[in-house]
């Protein structure tokens, strides 16, 4: 279905420091071989979207670099396709409620330049399969004025700052919180909105002349009663990024063959990435390999256990590496021993070093790290 | 001048290789697959783009649809350009008549006109069937160099399978004074590699010289080559060190695919400065299951190994299930193989099923021969094919467990 859509690629950076110190949450390497906003577009691309607008506000050089023309998702085209929208200068950076609101309104003349009639607006911080052909189909059959697509469950820690909801039997929402508690049942706001075009425009221009700053506050909360705001629940696969704890974990969630099928096993649903043109995989004659999801480019002589190896990782003879995430070009030369590692790209690591942390708190090492 | 081109390249992708027997059968040879996520073809295009070639004619004619699919607007090898880039060239009606590309030469012949649109000064003829790495612009310079008219890219073979090939003899400096086909008993060991540089103007006039002929067979190797070479064209042979290989044959296809694997691959495909390109599809990472065992093998994106792969190419997306052997095999895109399932020595086609507890080759010996399952095939729970079949029908397991 055609819409327009808007992604957010910095909504969460402060949360999960270390691997956004260099990049946005959008570009955050997740699964092997994709970053986080691979979801978010592939979801787009698959529904039939072909017009995204992506804010970026700082950091922005690595996701440039993944995204490109955006031909590797088909969104290099004359009409429509990706646009990227660096911050104006005049950002208040560190307040995030105003950000999200003030983004938008930094292109309100792109969002009123365009011809579709409903916006999608999303943030992209986990990696999920929301189709949002049923979003905009509920949006439509609801003749709704917002749908919020939320997730219906006990809250859990990557949950509890975000806004939740009370719905009716009809799915529409009659209230909200802006924060939720750990343990309790929540319908938790995923970040993602569907709405009109020119309702939008019109929201917008509202909260320039009433200087608002929050979206959340001002543009939902406050309208529950005004407008007809319904909810949409997602029940598949979420896996939510935004701590060092749970980034460890919804990796590792991927040695789960369910959740594997999940996100990849519908061939009419890929997840599209950049393309890097590695050669295929090698093991060597004396590798050991078990429980792993690895990329192509690979170099593998020693032992994998349990682990994600992005793509061009090498792994020395007699190095042993287990629960460990080695991003891209991740080079560990022999007889290194890693447990509960992760390793952002270009780590180098030479003979006989032996790193541990452990489950909670991985041992992390930086972009471009020699040990 | 930009919408000039220093010399385009022409690649000879229409033949349908035979020898391949199942592996051919619905595609033509260049897009066999290779090297786990490869096509043939991938490697004459990467060379192109690699050595700044940005017009390639792609010549088919043998059940081209996959490979017409595959190329597309040849983004993948980053040759979609405004000018330029790759192109299907198939066979077509002209008010003259219609043919088929008669032979290698006249495949070319029916398309100067595309040659003459971008009005190159030389022009590159390649094969689709060869896996090597060459950096035509090298041999671009030498072509300019010593003002030859023609040159011809030759690899040192060892004497005794000389006479394989198209033998060239030359001087000190190079220059061919003479040219056999498949001599019985031949004077040097440089082979011909199919690898021909032009000049324009001669291709053209012996182009239209040998269509007018009759009694040609309208083959660069057979006619063209020997007719320059005979009115004393200045002919120059290329001398190319490095990995070569002719997959026209299953043996050879075997051979350059295991050449990839081993302690020191005898063909490097990871260097980052010449990287070979291929047209990917979004697939997830491969999985190694806590019972997998994988040794000395090369494994692609979206592959599932819970058995046992040893010395052996996995395509992508390949489920190798519980209990299976793959040994000293090549399995291409898709393939399903059944729990117990043995496969030793055998090259495996796209889309195959091969059910439990079958039984695929023989263990590579002497004397033994590689077995080959063509594409879409299935293969019954429990059924054996033996060493050196090539099947290209669906086998079901007659009822009796062996």
């Amino acid at each position: 279905m055609k819409a327009l859509a808007i992604i957010f690629s910095n909504i969460h950076n402060e949360t999960i420091d270390e691997l956004t110190r260099k990049r946005t949450t959008a570009s955050i390497p997740f699964g092997g071989r994709y970053r986080l906003i691979d979801f978010s577009l592939s979801n787009l691309v698959n529904a039939g979207v072909d017009n995204v607008g992506i804010l970026v506000q700082k950091n922005y050089q690595s996701l440039m670099d993944h995204l490109g023309s955006g031909k590797d998702w088909d969104l290099s085209r004359k009409n429509g396709g990706l646009v990227i929208f660096p911050h104006p200068n005049n950002y208040r950076n560190d307040d995030l409620y105003a950000s999200r609101l003030s983004a938008l309104i930094s292109i309100k003349g792109f969002i009123e330049s365009q011809m579709e009639e409903n916006v999608i607006l999303t943030d992209s911080d986990s990696a999920n399969l929301i189709d949002f052909n049923d979003v905009l189909a509920m949006h439509k059959q609801k003749g709704a004025d917002i749908t919020i697509v939320y997730r219906h469950g006990i809250c859990e820690k990557d949950l509890e700052g975000h806004m939740n909801f009370v719905l009716d039997d009809n799915q529409r929402i009659i209230d909200a919180h802006l924060k939720a508690k750990v343990g309790s049942p929540t319908n938790a706001c995923l970040n993602i909105f569907v709405l009109q075009r020119r309702l939008l425009q019109g929201l917008l221009e509202e909260a320039i002349a009433q200087g608002m700053e929050s979206f959340h506050r001002d543009l939902i909360f406050n309208n529950i009663k005004s407008l007809k705001i319904y909810g949409y629940e997602y029940q598949g696969v979420y896996l939510h990024i935004n701590s060092m704890e749970n980034y460890f974990k919804d990796n590792m969630a991927l040695l789960n063959e369910e959740v594997r099928n999940a996100l990849f096993g519908d061939k009419n649903h890929r997840i599209y990435t950049k393309v890097r043109d590695s050669a295929p995989t090698r093991y060597g004659a004396l590798a050991k390999v078990e429980n792993s999801f690895i990329a192509d480019g690979c170099d593998i002589e020693g032992t994998v256990i349990n682990s994600i190896l992005f793509r061009g990782v090498k792994v020395g003879r007699g190095t042993v590496i287990k629960n460990s995430i080695l991003m891209q070009d991740t080079i560990t030369l022999d007889n290194v021993k890693l447990n509960y590692v992760i390793t952002d790209k270009n780590v180098t690591i030479r003979s006989r070093n032996n790193l541990a942390g452990c489950e909670k708190i991985p041992f992390y090492l930086g972009k471009n790290t020699m040990i | 001048m930009y919408s000039q081109k220093k010399c385009i390249a022409m690649l000879l992708a229409g033949g349908q290789g035979s020898r391949l027997f199942a592996l051919t059968n619905k595609i033509a040879k260049p897009a066999v697959s290779f090297g786990a996520k490869y096509r043939i073809i991938d490697f004459t295009l990467s060379n192109c783009v690699n050595s700044n070639i940005d017009t390639v004619g792609v010549l088919t004619q043998y059940q081209p649809l996959i490979l017409n699919e595959y190329i597309g607007n040849g983004q993948p090898w980053d040759l979609d350009r405004t000018f330029g880039g790759v192109h299907i060239l198939p066979p077509y009606q002209a008010k003259t008549g219609s043919q088929w590309y008669k032979g290698t030469a006249n495949a070319i012949y029916q398309n100067l006109s595309f040659i003459e649109n971008y009005n190159p000064e030389h022009v590159l003829v390649l094969s689709g069937d060869h896996i090597y790495k060459m950096d035509y612009n090298m041999m671009l310079n030498e072509h300019l160099k010593t003002n030859a008219d023609c040159t011809i890219a030759v690899l040192e073979v060892p004497l005794e399978e000389a006479s394989r090939f198209g033998i060239m003899n030359t001087d000190a400096n190079n220059r061919i004074l003479e040219f056999e086909e498949k001599p019985a008993n031949p004077k040097s060991n440089l082979a011909s590699m199919g690898i021909y540089i032009f000049k324009k103007e001669k291709l053209f006039k012996y182009l239209i010289e040998d269509d007018k002929d009759p009694t040609s067979q309208n083959d660069f190797g057979k006619n063209i080559i020997p007719k320059m070479l005979k009115d004393g064209q200045k002919m120059q042979a290329y001398p190319f060190r490095g990995y070569w290989k002719d997959v026209g044959t299953i043996q050879s296809l075997w051979e350059a695919n295991q050449d990839l694997i081993g302690e020191e691959p005898a063909f490097d495909i990871y260097n980052p400065f010449w990287k070979i390109y291929s047209r990917n599809i979004g697939i997830e990472p491969q999985y190694i299951s806590p019972s997998a065992s994988l040794s000395n093998s090369l494994v692609t994106d979206g592959a599932k190994i819970e058995g046992t792969v040893i010395n052996s190419i996995i395509g992508s997306s390949v489920e190798v299930k519980k209990g299976a052997i793959v040994k000293d095999s090549v399995i291409f895109a898709n393939t399903i193989i059944g729990e117990n399932a043995v496969i030793e020595y055998s090259i495996i086609d796209e889309n195959v099923k091969i059910g439990a507890f079958a039984k695929i080759g023989k263990p590579k010996a002497d004397q033994v021969k590689i077995a080959v399952v063509g594409r879409n095939v299935t293969i019954g729970d429990h059924v054996t094919i033996l060493d050196g079949a090539n099947i290209e029908e669906d086998v079901k397991n007659e009822g009796k467990e062996e």
